[in-house]
């Protein structure tokens, strides 16, 4: 089982040396190898999460290891899912490093396989986690997006055109981009916050109890939702929304880390 | 030499001036010059290309020196300049020289422009009509086809077009980079002179959604506005009309600012943000240099335009190098191809080609007989031999037999196809209509 892991590990951080290769190169056949890679190990991590929830008996989501894992999942198959309807140039060297950053933190938590505690028996538990965690994944997108965002529009606005000038794409399409990216993920971690809120209800008697994790999900849920508000409304685009979704996307890293090791709370046992 | 019966004469800008060029003057049409030349004695095949900065003869002949007299003529009929001043003006290449001339022509390493994409179309064009009066036959068609892919993957293998070397070109392809799709945006020119005539006129060609012309004097904004199908506005409606527009292309002779800061700052709000691309084409600038600090505006000046431009000038030399390196080989590989369509070598490379056949044939089918003995093993070997022999000696007989009213070069080119000899060095293509 470990195996499936470590491979998929190796699959992505291959895929991330072949797309800084083709970034450089910008060679088509370079960024086919890459895509391919990266598919493998999309595959192959699906594969280690059926062989884990067989080997544990109940959803592979609650532990550190099995969230930031199944992280990288969401984000590799949301970038993958893109190229099949939505091709953004050069976005896959800009993903595939965090990717392969999640999946080295996976890699350096337990991987030990506990025993379900007794509150998370419940078929919430593959539905809120799976959902909350998805959200993230597109939250990750929009904030390369908002990355090659700053990184193209410095290059334009001090008219020196360097590595990313020609290699990155419009900034309109970068906006569109993070739109996009902003959209689904909201409405995911929308629905995470929700069926979290039914699941505490069973579970404990209270839709919502300020455990630190459901504060923190509601403050980045607010964020998030002021940036889509502000952008339909004020015209809070380009450059403002990038800034936003990279603001955002620290919200979302400490709700999942920061709250578990900094506050404690119920959700604690994740981790 | 087969090599030696190509040639090239012709005149380009690099060796006869404009005013030279316009007296030879040849029209669009091709299929005249084209007939005129077969008259030739001696011209075999034959392909004419006429650009406004080139007019070129590409030719085969029996006798090259006869026919280059001759051509030379015929170029400069209409001019009434002397054999010699016409020798001075034009350039004359012979063998590969020749093949390596037709590359660069093709890969637009000959053009004014380094890297400029119309002149392969020219050729193709040129090409074209000359398969419609027949006139190429089986080293044009090889030698033209060739020249289409070796422009084709300097295309591929270099960036030497990537880049625009035009002010304008430069302005179109950053607003393709600001506002991504142009087709739902629009552009407000202020002041219509020429330098925003062929902005405008690019950024049309990109598929600019609207065009708006603001001008002192209102007839001339309208007559420009109606050559681009687009509206025009007096120069007090600027304000108004920059809330709308996407790109603004400034170039009046105003000595002062015509926009400044503080009255671009309310209207982003306003535009909710959308982004704006300021080009300021006049000098002195029209546009206030602070704008560029705003958010989402982008402020370029005639300078900075020009540094863009002489950077990417800059690149697009480095790539022709490259290109120049891709050439090199290509003319080496059709070399190749006419050193083997010569009788010798065709025998050789048929003979080759079997002996090798018949060799791994024969190993092969010794290792599964190995109980054979020695007298056995001899028999299979003649045998293997004499099949190879027998089957060989009619096309061999074909080749050599040099009959009066055959082209010896078909017959090579059907030989060699029928063998395959030029396989892996991209056959031989029969001549396409829809080059």
């Amino acid at each position: 089982m470990t195996l499936f892991f470590q491979l998929t590990l190796y699959l992505y951080l291959l895929a991330t040396a072949v797309y800084v290769a083709h970034f450089l190169s910008q060679h088509k056949q370079v960024r086919a190898v890459a895509r391919a890679i990266l598919l493998a190990g999309g595959v192959l991590h699906t594969v280690y999460f059926v062989v884990r929830y067989v080997a544990a008996g109940h959803t592979p989501l609650t532990s550190s290891h099995e969230a930031v894992s199944f992280f990288a999942w969401s984000m590799t198959w949301a970038f993958l899912s893109f190229w099949w309807r939505y091709r953004v140039k050069n976005f896959g060297v800009f993903v595939s490093p965090l990717i392969s950053l999640l999946m080295l933190i996976a890699a350096f938590s337990s991987q030990e396989m506990a025993p379900l505690p007794p509150a998370l028996k419940s078929n919430w538990l593959p539905v809120h986690a799976s959902i909350a965690i998805m959200a993230n994944g597109f939250m990750a997108l929009a904030f390369c997006g908002g990355v090659m965002y700053l990184l193209q529009e410095r290059e334009i606005k001090k008219k020196k055109f360097g590595i990313f000038y020609s290699r990155l794409p419009s900034l309109e399409a970068l906006d569109d981009l993070n739109q996009h990216c902003l959209a689904l993920g909201f409405l995911l971690l929308t629905l995470g916050i929700i069926t979290g809120s039914v699941w505490a209800k069973q579970a404990w008697g209270a839709y919502w109890q300020w455990d630190p994790k459901e504060t923190w999900s509601l403050i980045t849920w607010l964020i998030y939702a002021a940036i889509l508000h502000q952008r339909l409304t004020m015209g809070w685009r380009r450059r403002r929304a990038a800034i936003m979704a990279i603001a955002g996307f620290a919200a979302v890293l400490f709700t999942l880390w920061g709250v578990t090791y900094l506050l404690g709370g119920v959700h604690s046992y994740v981790g | 030499m087969l090599a030696e019966s190509i040639v090239i004469i012709g005149v380009n800008h690099k060796t006869a001036p404009v005013a030279v060029r316009e007296k030879l003057a040849f029209s669009g049409d091709c299929a005249g010059p084209l007939l005129t030349l077969m008259n030739i004695e001696g011209c075999q095949e034959c392909c004419f290309l006429s650009t406004c900065n080139r007019v070129e003869v590409i030719f085969v002949a029996s006798d090259p020196a006869a026919a280059a007299v001759a051509v030379r003529g015929f170029l400069f009929a209409k001019s009434g300049l002397a054999d010699a001043e016409a020798q001075q003006y034009s350039y004359l290449y012979q063998g590969m020289d020749a093949v390596d001339h037709l590359y660069h022509v093709a890969t637009s390493l000959d053009s004014m422009v380094v890297g400029e994409p119309q002149i392969l179309g020219q050729l193709k064009q040129a090409y074209r009509e000359a398969l419609e009066q027949k006139t190429t036959g089986v080293i044009l068609n090889r030698l033209l086809h060739k020249s289409f892919s070796v422009a084709k993957r300097v295309r591929t293998e270099t960036n030497i077009g990537g880049s625009a070397v035009s002010i304008s070109y430069a302005a179109v392809q950053l607003a393709k980079k600001i506002l991504g799709n142009l087709q739902d945006k629009s552009v407000l020119l202020v002041g219509a002179g020429e330098m925003a005539e062929l902005a405008a006129e690019h950024l049309v060609r990109q598929g600019i959604g609207r065009v708006i012309v603001a001008n002192r004097t209102v007839e001339r904004a309208v007559k420009l506005a109606q050559r681009f199908n687009g509206t025009a506005v007096g120069l007090a409606e600027l304000t108004t009309q920059l809330a709308e527009v996407d790109i603004l292309v400034s170039s009046t002779g105003a000595t002062d600012l015509i926009l400044t800061k503080d009255q671009v700052k309310p209207l982003m709000r306003q535009r909710k943000n959308r982004p704006l691309f300021l080009i300021d084409i006049a000098v002195p600038r029209d546009l206030d240099p602070e704008l560029n600090d705003l958010d989402n505006v982008y402020l370029y000046d005639i300078d900075d335009l020009k540094n863009v431009v002489d950077v990417n000038k800059a690149e697009r030399e480095k790539e022709a190098l490259r290109a120049e390196g891709i050439v090199a080989e290509e003319v080496v590989k059709f070399g190749q191809w006419l050193e083997g369509m010569e009788l010798a070598p065709t025998i050789t490379a048929i003979r080759q080609k079997a002996n090798a056949i018949r060799e791994a044939e024969v190993t092969k089918t010794m290792v599964a007989l190995k109980s054979l003995s020695e007298n056995e093993r001899r028999s299979v070997e003649m045998l293997a031999n004499a099949i190879v022999n027998k089957l060989l000696h009619e096309p061999m007989v074909f080749l050599k037999n040099s009959d009066p009213h055959d082209n010896p070069q078909l017959k090579l080119v059907f030989v060699r196809q029928l063998f395959g000899l030029d396989k892996d060095s991209s056959e031989q293509q029969p001549p396409r209509e829809n080059v």
